[in-house]
């Protein structure tokens, strides 16, 4: 379905996660986090670009690969997104919702 | 359902028993909570404690007897070695899915804000001390306490 996100018209699936990842910018990640109650420090931007990567790298997302990551530890993690973190962080980066179970 | 619409606000996952695939089980179920924005607590009560227990919960095992699902012919598996080969056998699937061991997979669940609860009756009846827990346990409480933490509307609770 089309949402428009800051001034922005993407694609989007009914949880709201962007479905084409090139139609991605930083206003619409910075929207998303304030839908979320999120205000983006510089550290979340290091949290956004480490996750896009793993996208990119086709790398599935796990919290026992956050925590490996060395950009962030799980406590950090969970302060930066508090509610369902790899859930916030995928969406406000504009990659699909983790599909795994850990 | 009228609370919150039905939705779940607390996971209180009970683990009475010590066998990984249960402990697993357990443990994804408090982890997949947390990462759902769901509080968990856990209460570890009888052979349960054994996932908390230092000297224990490196040694976990697949139970190979008197579980139809591994379809090994009781006999079989209760031959010398075969719950240490059938545990190293999933431990090996596990990894693959990044599943970590028990140690890590409690610090994790602590990182994530899982409360960690010994049952004290069973604690008195294995003669088991906090000193002898995992380091991060939050505390030793009596099932009042427990039911105590699990107070709240969109609370669920669940017996392992």
């Amino acid at each position: 379905m089309e949402k428009t996100i800051a001034q922005k018209t993407v694609q989007v699936n009914e949880e709201g996660y962007l479905t084409n990842f090139a139609e991605w910018n930083k206003e619409i990640a910075e929207e998303i986090a304030a839908e979320n109650n999120i205000v983006l420090s510089p550290k979340h931007w290091e949290v956004i670009n480490y996750v896009q990567n793993e996208f990119k790298n086709e790398s599935p997302l796990t919290i026992r690969k956050i925590g490996k990551s060395g950009v962030v530890d799980i406590k950090e993690f969970y302060a930066l997104f508090p509610v369902g973190p790899l859930k916030t962080a995928t969406k406000i980066a504009g990659i699909p919702k983790p599909a795994g179970c850990i | 359902m009228s609370e919150y619409k039905g939705e779940i606000r607390k996971m209180m996952i009970i683990l009475s028993k010590a066998s990984i695939e249960n402990v697993y089980a357990a443990f994804v179920l408090a982890n997949g909570a947390r990462m759902e924005g769901i509080e968990a607590e856990m209460f570890f009560t009888f052979f349960g404690l054994e996932a908390l227990h230092n000297k224990k919960l490196d040694h976990l095992h697949v139970a190979t007897v008197g579980n139809p699902a591994m379809h090994m012919p009781t006999m079989i598996g209760g031959l010398p070695g075969m719950e240490a080969l059938a545990t190293s056998m999933m431990k090996k699937e596990m990894e693959k899915l990044d599943m970590p061991e028990v140690r890590e997979f409690l610090d994790i669940l602590k990182a994530s804000g899982v409360k960690l609860w010994a049952c004290k009756l069973a604690m008195e009846m294995f003669h088991y001390t906090k000193e002898d827990m995992y380091v991060d346990l939050d505390g030793v409480l009596t099932v009042g306490d427990f039911y105590k933490q699990a107070e709240g509307l969109g609370t669920h609770m669940l017996f392992i």
